[in-house]
């Protein structure tokens, strides 16, 4: 595969080609902050956090470090002065948007954030809009039953129409990727609820045994 | 729901996702906006699914989920129309027919809404019904332009 040489805080190094720069990044141990970064699905670019310095100085520009391709001898910044003060705003307006979402906090704790200086529409909002859930259930579980929907300051993830989605099927994926686990998700009894539906849970019928003995198989 | 009023419709697109837009002005500017059933039967055609339509249709302003009147006014409050008196003419239009912007007549007749701009500022202040501008409004014309559209 061809690769492609470029520099990340002054050292060079080679990636395949159509790695994205977050990936590159990676590979060289630097540790770039994401939030609707999943190395399973496509990246989307919603959260901003990840954002990155390229170009030769003065003329250097910010992107989204998870969506942007490598490009030969680019110069990339991952930690600069204006990178760190663009995910501080970010920050800042993330903690507007989701006072109450702990992975924010937290997130903001580490850049020395503790409160936001923007207004926040709901305190008690959890979701960041990040997308994973809804990334999720149309690329990995492949039933889209659950979307964006409205435009901000309205956006929310849902079914459709708000009702129970008959494409729903109670995989729970969505809750489990939520970084700030604001999908309700209830499972007692016997019963998962879920998007407003009800599904019965099946107990596994393999026995440790078989388990055990297919693996002994495999081995030999 | 009217199965032949919808397939009049969904007849002249080959049935590729990318007519998702195309087909729901149709179905907006036919229905004066868009049932659920009709989306879900959309959906189905265009193989995409229900998510999607549901994100297209919640997403621009052009679509409504809620039935709207036969008419929609459009005010504009853009820079200009506002310097110009647009909030004055939206009052005015707002009294005529007794709904705030947002709303539909309890006739089905005249739905009303405030728009950023309608790129004719030259002519401010500007109204449109339906697909038609009305420049240099004042509050005199107002009911003269109803009358108009009323039955």
């Amino acid at each position: 595969m061809e690769e492609v040489g470029l520099l990340i805080n002054g050292i060079y190094l080679k990636v395949p080609q159509g790695y994205t720069l977050l990936q590159a990044a990676q590979q060289l141990g630097v540790d770039i902050p994401t939030l609707c970064y999943h190395p399973e699905l496509p990246s989307e670019g919603n959260c901003r956090l990840c954002v990155v310095e390229i170009g030769e100085y003065p003329r250097t520009r910010l992107v989204n470090s998870c969506t942007y391709p490598v490009e030969p001898g680019l110069n990339v910044q991952t930690h600069s002065e204006k990178v760190l003060q663009a995910r501080r705003i970010v920050l800042e307006l993330l903690l507007a948007r989701a006072p109450k979402a702990k992975l924010i906090q937290d997130l903001a704790a580490e850049m020395g954030i503790h409160e936001s200086r923007f207004k926040s529409e709901d305190p008690y909002e959890l979701c960041v809009l990040c997308g994973l859930c809804v990334r999720t259930c149309r690329e990995i579980v492949g039933v889209s039953a659950i979307s964006m929907a409205n435009r901000t300051p309205g956006k929310l993830v849902t079914t459709p129409f708000l009702e129970p989605s008959d494409a729903c099927i109670g995989c729970g994926s969505c809750a489990f990727v939520c970084p700030t686990e604001v999908i309700p998700y209830i499972e007692k009894d016997g019963k998962r609820i879920i998007w407003g539906r009800e599904f019965e849970l099946v107990r596994c019928n393999v026995k440790l045994e078989q388990k055990l003995k297919s693996i002994s198989t495999v081995k030999l | 729901m009217d199965v032949e009023r919808l397939e009049s419709i969904l007849t002249q697109y080959e049935g590729y996702p990318q007519d998702l837009i195309p087909i729901l002005q149709d179905i907006q500017d036919q229905y004066h906006y868009l049932p659920k059933d009709e989306l879900k039967v959309v959906a189905q055609r265009l193989n995409v699914p229900l998510t999607k339509v549901y994100s297209v249709a919640t997403f621009y302003k052009m679509f409504s989920l809620i039935p709207k009147g036969r008419h929609q006014l459009r005010v504009c409050l853009g820079t200009t129309c506002h310097l110009k008196g647009g909030q004055r003419l939206l009052e005015s239009v707002s009294s005529h027919l007794g709904i705030e912007p947002g709303y539909t007549t309890a006739d089905m007749q005249f739905s009303l809404e405030t728009v950023g701009c309608l790129g004719s500022c030259a002519q401010a202040p500007v109204m449109m019904v339906d697909d038609k501008y009305y420049a240099r409004m004042t509050i005199d014309k107002v009911s003269k332009v109803l009358k108009l559209y009323k039955e």
